[in-house]
């Protein structure tokens, strides 16, 4: 296959940044979206060509790492994939095809397709964890948790923290971001001391951090690569409400 | 932080405010119309219904007020919330597919300040009844039915007689009811009242509900222009 690509390339964060336009040659159809981008970077490298940075690591989708907004969706618009899990078959020879990094003022680019993404490392530390003391590894089933908490706990969870909500959202809100990290903890019985705390803790982080406010529109859930359901988004309104009321 | 200043502070707080005045807006609309609705039962019906409605000036100022500051936070949330939702996003996207969202829920802003200048208008037409606004001519205090009381059915039928005057009542309606079919089943998940088995029912309640009163709110012009009600 051979593919015309129209890249986003931006030197660092303080300059702008520019779309340009380059050839993908002799791509198999097996190859991911990001091994795609290897064989490009290869091709710039041996012309002496500086390659274009983006963020990849465990490429199996399950660390979140990779951020691309692929011919305008992120991650490409597989469902419930993230862009690695994204191969070249589902597209056609000679296709162009738009790649840009997340957009927010609070992922700001770092270089090309790269951005910096410390806004939801903020968030978690300000209150999305359960303070426990360590010690020996409690007995099984010693704290029962009811299978529904559980299986709810569990899909929010899934969440990799990839920002592609973020992303999708018309707004840039990571409210599906911070209703899955706010669900997971406090849907089991080790959250709860810390539950209504967490919330508002997290929320206001949210907000310092500048991202939009979510308007329900369903876009972030789409693109989900671990498909984190807009209920999550009603219940961290909920949390939030009694949060901020409790005395 | 004082449980009310989030209210007004927070971007959940202007959340809840957007919803509980949308509910109560939504209330009015719908209340709005089962009263007009009564157009159809005749002359009679709808001009006592509007001489009830004045003869408590008390309970009719009252509501005026509460709804004047409903639809004022409305509007305030909504511009401070579009404007920290745009500032959350300063350089866009080349290309933008809208994956999984509805038509209505990417242009509420939009809708919602169309719908904004047609309600001042409407007031202006058949509240205040500033005849320079009606196209007809005529002043609409001076219709007067058999008891004496403002003949409000003979106001309807001679505005909607005028086709630009009706054309935006007709284009204003169908824009609130877009509003609506995203609002009435997004402010329930603002409250975070929706979760899990309740979701499909707000959805389809919210899409219904807008079909409803679209069709309620267009049958009277509709009836007019068609000649069915003189």
């Amino acid at each position: 296959m051979n593919l015309t690509l129209k890249i986003w390339r931006q030197k660092d964060r303080n300059t702008t940044g520019e779309f340009v336009t380059c050839q993908a040659r002799n791509i198999l159809p097996d190859m991911s979206f990001l091994e795609m981008l290897d064989v490009v970077n290869e091709d710039l490298t041996r012309s002496g060509h500086e390659p274009f940075a983006f963020d990849s690591d465990c490429r199996e989708g399950i660390c979140g790492t990779c951020s691309l907004v692929i011919n305008g969706i992120p991650h490409g618009g597989q469902k419930g994939a993230t862009a690695c899990q994204l191969h070249m078959r589902h597209f056609r020879d000679g296709q162009t095809i738009t790649v840009e990094p997340w957009r927010a003022k609070s992922f700001p680019v770092l270089r090309d397709l790269v951005v910096d993404r410390s806004a939801f490392d903020h968030i978690i530390a300000s209150g999305g964890f359960v303070s426990v003391n360590t010690g020996g590894a409690p007995d099984g089933n010693a704290l029962p948790v009811g299978k529904v908490d559980a299986d709810q706990a569990m899909d929010a969870a899934a969440c990799i923290g990839c920002g592609a909500c973020v992303a999708a959202c018309k707004n840039a809100s990571a409210m599906l971001f911070v209703a899955a990290k706010v669900a997971h903890l406090g849907l089991l019985p080790q959250g709860q001391s810390e539950r209504y705390q967490r919330v508002v803790k997290m929320v206001n982080m949210m907000d310092q951090e500048g991202f939009g406010a979510c308007t329900a529109t369903g876009s972030c859930e789409a693109v989900c690569p671990k498909e984190i359901s807009l209920d999550f988004i009603a219940q961290l309104n909920r949390d939030y409400l009694v949060g901020c009321l409790k005395p | 932080m004082n449980p009310l200043a989030f209210l007004f502070r927070t971007s959940l707080g202007k959340k809840y405010l957007m919803a509980l005045t949308g509910f109560g807006l939504f209330a009015f609309v719908v209340v709005h119309m089962v009263g007009n609705l009564q157009f159809f039962l005749g002359r009679e019906a709808i001009n006592r219904y509007a001489y009830f409605l004045h003869s408590v000036p008390e309970l009719l100022w009252g509501a005026r007020i509460g709804l004047l500051v409903m639809v004022g936070l409305h509007v305030w949330t909504a511009i401070q919330l579009s404007a920290e939702n745009r500032a959350a996003r300063p350089i866009g996207y080349k290309r933008k597919k809208a994956l999984g969202s509805s038509y209505a829920s990417r242009t509420m802003l939009m809708s919602g300040l169309i719908i904004g200048c047609f309600v001042i208008y409407h007031l202006l037409h058949f509240t205040v009844q500033v005849p320079e606004v009606n196209f007809t001519g005529k002043d609409f205090h001076d219709l007067v039915d058999a008891e004496k009381h403002h003949d409000v059915y003979q106001m309807m039928v001679t505005g909607f007689l005028q086709p630009w005057v009706t054309l935006f009542y007709i284009v204003g309606v169908g824009l609130l009811c877009l509003h609506l079919s995203h609002g009435v089943s997004s402010l329930f998940q603002s409250l975070g009242l929706r979760t899990g088995k309740y979701t499909p029912l707000l959805k389809s309640f919210g899409f219904w509900m807008s079909w409803v009163l679209v069709i309620g709110y267009w049958s009277i012009p509709i009836s007019v222009v068609l000649g069915l009600k003189k």
